[in-house]
């Protein structure tokens, strides 16, 4: 019998399959198509401190492989996720829940944290401090080892919860953050964030997205988030959540092949609403196929031997 | 939702860029018209999401008009094929609200929603009144299927080469009705806003993502917050749209 558990900092999930910030909303549009409780956990909608509506549309273009995306942080507020959205998600997800956290200051960080800290159906927090659409905050976090490192100690200072960080790709090296955030208590990371990208219509001669750049995900950057959970797993101790461009069980084998204890599956989530049941479904078929017996055996294999 | 794949019966061209799509298959998540489909064409990420112009019970027929690749790729989609969909988007129209004698205005490729609607309205016993607006002759769609449903039916070109020269708007103070519906470009629907004298609900556009309210792709702002043109969406009532924040 194929093993697919996995753990993440003491917390065990039945598999690895974790749908993405940004990609599930709060699980509630999934849960009308299956029974999202097969999932490993989910990682719902990046939360900030106060309400925030967003960047102007158009916010998604197409790209041949994958989208481009500049919704900006749309969100209704911590204080509404815990009033209203967790309460509601517990009548049809049981098990814990990544709260992903978005911020503009250090103290945005630390007061959406502290919040979310008291909430049990919280499993963890995953800090995003790469998000490239929105000013003054966002990915400028994570585009410097010394604001990461602050971050995460402000973060690690009002929980105790497991905190992980979620890294972006739109660096020169992305090694040294991922270091900085591990000597500041990170327990973990996940990576990677969405490439910094942007479209232009013929026809207009304007670009696509009304914000001019978005973020770049889908089947395209797999091979650049691959690299880079493979370049973070060798300066790192700490567990390392890989996602970019994961689309089927044979991705999220090669994604924890190069380091990742789990796996989040974002994009493919909008155009097949079933992928990440799909994706279950098919993992023991395809770990027999390679003679995997427990996928937390195979956790970075391919940087042994 | 539940995963479908619907196999073309028909794609024809029916006025210069504008084609009829009829697909066999479970149409039963189609609720209302108004609501609309998300169509995966091979070859492209995303899915074109596209109005719902007729139902029954095994069929559904879209009109669609061709305004990128997307939408050109659609047009070589040969009979027997199967597409993979998302069925019953979006809220559509609500007909309870619609009083006795509904205006039905619609723009160019922003008319098909509207003769589902008027089919719903005509077996409901009610006496729709269907305007519809298109720069030329050539473009109308749809006016001899409005009649053939009971509709009473005004045309309005901006060349005047059928019906009324002008715009819909021209034509809006002449009529009689209890409620409005109505479906086209963003000027249109500004303009026939402020031209009407009932409530009414909008039929509005936008680029989406997913098309089922998970991405926040399609957000706009109305005065009951923020909705997503999608899943809360496509259909607005008149008192909750914020014209400012459309583009």
């Amino acid at each position: 019998m194929a093993d697919t558990k996995v753990t993440l900092s003491g917390w065990e999930l039945d598999n690895p399959v974790i749908p993405a910030s940004g990609t599930f909303g709060y699980g509630k549009e999934f849960a009308q198509c299956y029974d999202i409780n097969c999932l490993g956990t989910f990682s719902f909608k990046g939360t900030t401190r106060e309400p925030r509506f967003g960047n102007p549309t158009p916010r998604i273009a197409e790209c041949p492989a994958g989208i481009i995306n500049s919704v900006g942080l749309q969100n209704p507020g911590v204080d509404h996720v815990l009033a209203v959205e967790l309460p509601e998600m517990a009548e049809y997800f049981h098990k814990k829940v990544i709260a992903n956290v978005g911020g503009f200051s250090v103290e945005d960080y630390a007061e959406t944290c502290r919040k979310l800290d008291a909430c049990d159906q919280v499993g963890m927090l995953e800090v995003n401090v790469s998000c490239p659409n929105v000013d003054h905050g966002g990915m400028t976090f994570g585009v410097s080892p010394e604001a990461a490192a602050q971050v995460t100690r402000a973060v690690k200072a009002v929980t105790g919860k497991p905190v992980y960080i979620k890294l972006s790709p739109n660096v020169t090296d992305i090694v040294p953050i991922a270091k900085a955030c591990e000597e500041a208590g990170a327990d973990g990371l996940s990576l990677i964030n969405t490439l910094l990208g942007m479209r232009i219509d013929l026809r207009t001669r304007k670009p696509v997205i009304a914000n001019r750049m978005g973020g770049y995900s889908g089947e395209g950057i797999f091979p650049v988030a691959l690299r880079m959970v493979w370049q973070v797993y060798e300066a790192v101790g700490i567990p390392i959540i890989g996602m970019g461009g994961v689309r089927s069980a044979r991705d999220v084998i090669e994604m924890m092949l190069a380091g990742a204890s789990a796996v989040q599956v974002g994009t493919v989530n909008l155009i097949d609403p079933w992928a990440c049941e799909k994706i279950i479904g098919e993992l023991p078929q395809v770990m027999e196929e390679y003679g995997i017996v427990s996928l937390r055996e195979i956790i970075g294999g391919a940087h042994h031997g | 939702m539940k995963p479908t794949i619907l196999t073309v019966r028909e794609n024809v061209p029916l006025t210069g860029d504008v084609y009829r799509m009829v697909l066999a298959g479970d149409t039963g998540e189609i609720k209302r018209p108004g609501q609309f489909l998300n169509l995966l064409i091979p070859g492209f990420t995303l899915r074109r999401p596209i109005s719902v112009c007729d139902w029954r019970e095994g069929e559904v027929t879209l009109l669609y008009k061709v305004v990128g690749e997307g939408t050109k790729a659609m047009t070589t989609i040969a009979p027997g094929a199967g597409i993979d969909t998302l069925m019953g988007l979006g809220n559509g129209f609500d007909t309870a609200k619609s009083g006795e004698r509904p205006l039905l205005v619609g723009g160019g490729v922003g008319t098909p929603p509207l003769y589902g609607l008027c089919r719903v309205l005509r077996e409901e016993g009610k006496k729709p009144v269907v305007l519809l607006g298109f720069r030329t002759g050539g473009d109308v769609l749809l006016a001899q299927d409005f009649a053939a449903l009971g509709a009473e039916v005004h045309i309005a070109t901006e060349d005047g080469s059928a019906g009324v020269r002008g715009f819909v708007t021209q034509v809006m103070p002449e009529l009689r009705y209890t409620y409005l519906y109505a479906c086209g470009p963003l000027p249109m629907l500004r303009a026939v806003d402020g031209a009407a004298e009932t409530g009414g609900q909008l039929s509005f556009e936008e680029r989406m993502g997913c098309g089922f309210g998970a991405c926040m792709g399609c957000s706009v702002m109305t005065k009951n917050g923020s909705k997503r043109i999608c899943a809360d969406g496509p259909v607005l009532e008149r008192g909750e749209i914020l014209w400012q924040t459309q583009k």
